[in-house]
């Protein structure tokens, strides 16, 4: 074997090797994430939710609700006829006067009685748990934020004025109400605008089904809760801290 | 003696000017459909807390009303009472034309009315609205049937068939409509089956009292001989469902006052809720039980042909108030997200939910009923429904 062939088997090993190092990290961190190619469908392997830190949401910070409001074009009024789709709760206990703030969306639950309840399937709830508006089928009855225990769901009022995203339609007498940040999800960026824009990390998305997720190690160590857990509906989004 | 139906003559300036009056009023429901279709909701007072507005109250009052219109013809179809077998064609056919009304304004208020006919195809089995869609074209089904049967000698045959399907099918209708606020799992005004009882119970009181006034209307207008026999029965059902319907409110009430964690909801309703509270007392509870009930029962107005009309009306305020309260009433008070805490929130967390409905919910509304009172006027005439008299020797008042 001359030299240059010698040379050429090298070069070759070493770049092998350096791509191979370069797809392992991730090959790997797609299995920890279990992402998906935007061409897989949503399977029930995930059951994607957030865990929300109430000990660090800061009373009087509104950054999770701007930046739903920006990721997904809302006004940000809020109008009785106004959508939102987070808002900020502030509670005090009634017998010893402590407070806390906490986000409050569609908790994505596992038993939505809003999907229950919806006359025409528009309601549903994606194999990874994800409770969305099928906008096609909506037919504006509003049944579903009867339903919903939360009050997470708004109803467009009026002319959205050309204010749509590409990526979140919207529209003029139907329903709607958080998303999960699906279209990030399915983009297998696996966050959400709220969940980034938080100055404290006070929210934090992942699979609940997945064991070595930190949302479920953190599940698994600290107590948290459900809101409304009396009802029985498996919620996708826990808090803990209250 | 014989009785025979006949249509209505209709030739009046009377029948011209209340089918006239009542076009434009469907006319001015269509004018506000048309424009909460064009702007959106957001020309309604209805918003993201109060989400079932004016409308609702009036569509689902036709909808119990038109339930227990039919009550009359079961009476005679599925009870056998003869005496109440010249009544039933108009109870039929009110019934119909009430649930037409109700659909039309619940159509009509949908955000997207456009797709509507989507339920048709997109069912969701464990909806109660997809149940209904199927228990609504079952109704019209049933309530025309027996119409048929009752109208067509050749159908005859048919008759026990289509009474006593329309008196199951009705009765499973009411369940329905009661259900759709019984199956609301998180609300403290909803969320229990006692809902189904309590509206078949109101349909009862409801359907009795419009039948009671488009009768007398009919009768009175077209100056056909109503004796006292007919008014004396109607009166006597009026009276039994308006202390039913007093007990199922009763029961319902107590069963939320035992219950600490109800007491707030029942504060708001009966003591500290303002407007409803004050619709709850005065509207359904002296209006529409406490004022009727005296009119109907004391021994000097019990007889009286303006009493019985002007307990009818009241019951129907009542109804409407009834529905004010348990719709509207229901949703103003907040949602509790967490026991034991004072919430707030910009989207109104912890706050009595405010709601002004606008004059496009009313006129809609009213269209509605509209609607109903149009479709009875016009098919009294060209259809042989009311008796041609219901004079005392006539409508046979010993007949069991």
């Amino acid at each position: 074997m001359n030299q240059f062939e010698q040379y050429r088997r090298k070069f070759i090993g070493g770049a092998l090797a350096a791509t191979g190092a370069a797809f392992v990290p991730g090959v790997m961190l797609m299995e920890v994430a279990h992402s998906r190619s935007p061409e897989e469908a949503a399977s029930n392997k995930n059951r994607w939710g957030l865990l929300i830190d109430t000990t660090k949401c800061g009373n009087g910070c509104n950054e999770c609700v701007t930046a739903c409001n920006t990721e997904h074009g809302l006004s940000g009024k809020t109008g009785l006829q106004d959508s939102q789709w987070i808002r900020k709760v502030e509670l005090t206990n009634n017998k010893t006067n402590a407070t806390h703030s906490l986000p409050m969306m569609c908790q994505h639950c596992e038993e939505p009685p809003c999907v229950d309840v919806c006359p025409t399937g528009a309601s549903f709830k994606r194999e990874d748990g994800i409770v969305l508006v099928d906008r096609h089928i909506c037919i504006g009855c509003r049944y579903c934020m009867m339903a919903c225990p939360y009050k997470a769901r708004s109803l467009v009022h009026e002319d959205l004025n050309d204010t749509q995203l590409a990526h979140m339609p919207r529209g003029k007498g139907c329903v709607e109400s958080c998303t999960l940040c699906v279209h990030k999800v399915d983009a297998g960026e696996n966050t959400t605008a709220c969940a980034q824009a938080c100055p404290e990390q006070a929210i934090l998305f992942g699979d609940l089904n997945d064991p070595a997720s930190e949302i479920a190690q953190r599940l698994a160590t600290y107590a948290s809760k459900e809101v409304r857990a009396d009802l029985g509906l498996n919620t996708g989004v826990r808090y803990s801290g209250i | 003696m014989h009785i025979v139906n006949r249509e209505l003559d209709g030739n009046s300036a009377g029948y011209w000017a209340l089918l006239g009056g009542l076009g434009l009023l469907v006319l001015i429901g269509l004018f506000a459909a048309y424009n909460m279709e064009h702007h959106g909701h957001v020309i309604t007072g209805m918003n993201n807390q109060i989400v079932w507005g004016l409308p609702h109250v009036f569509a689902v009052f036709l909808i119990v009303a038109a339930s227990g219109a039919l009550n009359v013809a079961s009476v005679a179809g599925v009870f056998g009472k003869k005496a109440y077998k010249p009544l039933a064609p108009l109870s039929a056919l009110l019934a119909i034309a009430l649930l037409a009304g109700g659909l039309a304004v619940l159509m009509l208020d949908l955000g997207r009315a456009d797709r509507a006919i989507i339920t048709a195809w997109e069912i969701n089995p464990t909806s109660v609205f997809s149940w209904n869609v199927v228990l609504y074209s079952g109704f019209f089904g049933f309530a025309a049937m027996y119409l048929w049967t009752m109208l067509d000698k050749t159908a005859k045959p048919l008759y026990p068939v289509a009474a006593y399907g329309a008196f199951i099918w009705r009765l499973i209708l009411t369940t329905g409509t009661g259900l759709i606020f019984g199956f609301l799992v998180a609300r403290q005004a909803y969320a229990t089956g006692l809902l189904a009882l309590m509206f078949i119970i109101y349909s009862l009181l409801y359907g009795t009292a419009v039948y009671l006034l488009v009768l007398m209307t009919a009768y009175l207008g077209s100056k056909r001989p109503l004796g006292a026999a007919v008014q004396r029965r109607l009166k006597n059902m009026l009276v039994i469902f308006i202390a039913a319907s007093f007990y199922a409110t009763l029961v319902y009430h107590l069963t939320n006052v035992y219950f600490a964690k109800q007491w707030d909801f029942e504060r708001f309703i009966l003591l500290d809720g303002g407007l409803y509270t004050n619709l709850f007392w005065i509207g359904q509870v002296v209006i529409g039980y406490a004022i009727p009930f005296i009119l109907l029962a004391a021994p000097n107005t019990r007889d009286n042909r303006a009493a019985l009309i002007a307990a009818s009306i009241m019951i129907v305020v009542g109804a409407l108030a009834q529905m004010y309260v348990t719709i509207i009433g229901g949703q103003a008070f907040p949602l509790e997200l967490f026991p034991g805490f004072t919430e707030s929130s910009s989207f109104f967390d912890g706050q009595i939910h405010a709601y002004t409905p606008s004059h496009w919910e009313w006129m809609l509304g009213i269209g509605g009923l509209a609607i109903a009172l149009v479709a009875v006027t016009f098919a009294v005439k060209i259809l042989r429904i009311l008796p041609e008299s219901l004079a005392d020797e006539v409508a046979d008042p010993h007949a069991k």
